[in-house]
């Protein structure tokens, strides 16, 4: 335990932003370490978009309907014209629109 | 992977990153000042508030951090829950390597020290795509940073006269933005098959294993897949 009063607050302050910057720095340097090999290379490669559709099931869980159906429209415009920023603002029009309703 | 030079980190490419991830950014101000109005209403001094997001920069890791605020805090499930939840970012970093590792060790560092999920994200796919920069982890990662900012400061002083995020679906901007990137970029049955397995995993670990375990699980078995089913070489 440690007390907020007395700059207690921002000795844990400090501490956060530390841990936060050994995840921000570890990554790499933890690499550096790796032989490169194919299956090295591989397991990274596949797992850059794991990372991130790790982060989006919990999000496409949690969210109402009007938040599935902006994922929905996002998706499909990525797949019919590959291009991020439209394909977001759809998302989040349809997210609008759907709570509007 | 592109050639064997340094990815280029010139105040062009920077400034580039930061105008590209400036519109995603102005949404991440919404969060900042959700954060800011949670942190005033968790009793927290405004300029403590303040350092907070300027050093830890983490919105979920502070937004869980206000959750164990008092006038005594625990420190260890503090930091533990901090590592937890941020513990995805050792993973972005570790995508990244094969371009960082040419950089020399300090243009490497000072440039992660500034990665969230949107740059790297961004930056990942412009990398496997052939551009060989690294401006929009930096240069995106400066607006983001100052969004943050901005929006916690915003959130401290105007508080609840700000309106309602999920009314104007501003809560699906990062699910939106993250989705888009993942079908941005290079996709063929393995990668697809990593996805799923991945999903997969993330989801049971969202049901049964501890909480913010759904990221490392996730993307540790959608990794496997690309070890075991190696990329033949062209």
């Amino acid at each position: 335990m440690i007390d907020v009063e007395s700059g207690g607050a921002l000795l844990l302050i400090a501490l956060m932003a530390l841990v936060t910057l050994l995840t921000r720095l570890g990554g790499v340097l933890l690499m550096s370490f790796v032989p490169m090999g194919r299956r090295v290379e591989g397991f990274i490669n596949a797992m850059a978009g794991s990372v991130l559709v790790a982060v989006l099931v919990p999000v496409a869980v949690k969210t109402d309907t009007a938040g599935q159906l902006a994922l929905l429209a996002t998706a499909g415009l990525m797949l019919l014209y590959r291009r991020p920023m439209p394909a977001i603002a759809a998302g989040i029009l349809v997210a609008a629109l759907a709570r509007a309703v | 992977m592109s050639g064997h030079t340094a990815p280029e980190l010139s105040l062009a490419a920077f400034r580039q990153g930061f105008w590209r991830l400036l519109p995603i950014s102005l949404f991440v101000a919404v969060f900042g000042a959700a954060f800011g109005l949670a942190a005033v209403q968790a009793g927290l001094p405004g300029n403590e508030i303040l350092l907070m997001s300027a050093t830890v920069f983490a919105g979920t890791a502070q937004f869980a951090a206000l959750e164990m605020w008092g006038a005594e805090v625990p420190v260890l499930p503090l930091l533990a829950t901090t590592f937890a939840i941020n513990a995805r970012m050792l993973l972005m970093g570790a995508t990244l390597y094969p371009w960082m590792s040419r950089l020399p060790p300090g243009r490497r560092y000072a440039s992660l020290v500034i990665l969230s999920d949107a740059n790297w994200a961004m930056n990942l796919n412009d990398l496997q795509t052939g551009r060989n920069t690294l401006g929009a982890l930096v240069g995106g990662g400066f607006a983001l940073w100052l969004t943050w900012l901005a929006g916690t400061f915003a959130g401290m002083v105007f508080g609840s006269a700000i309106a309602d995020p999920q009314a104007l679906g501003v809560d699906m901007v990062m699910g939106c933005f993250m989705l888009s990137m993942v079908l941005a970029g290079r996709r063929n049955s393995r990668t697809v098959l990593a996805w799923f397995v991945g999903g997969i995993a993330a989801y049971g670990a969202y049901r049964w294993l501890p909480e913010n375990s759904h990221v490392l699980v996730g993307a540790l078995a959608g990794g496997l897949v690309g070890a075991i089913w190696v990329e033949d070489k062209a």
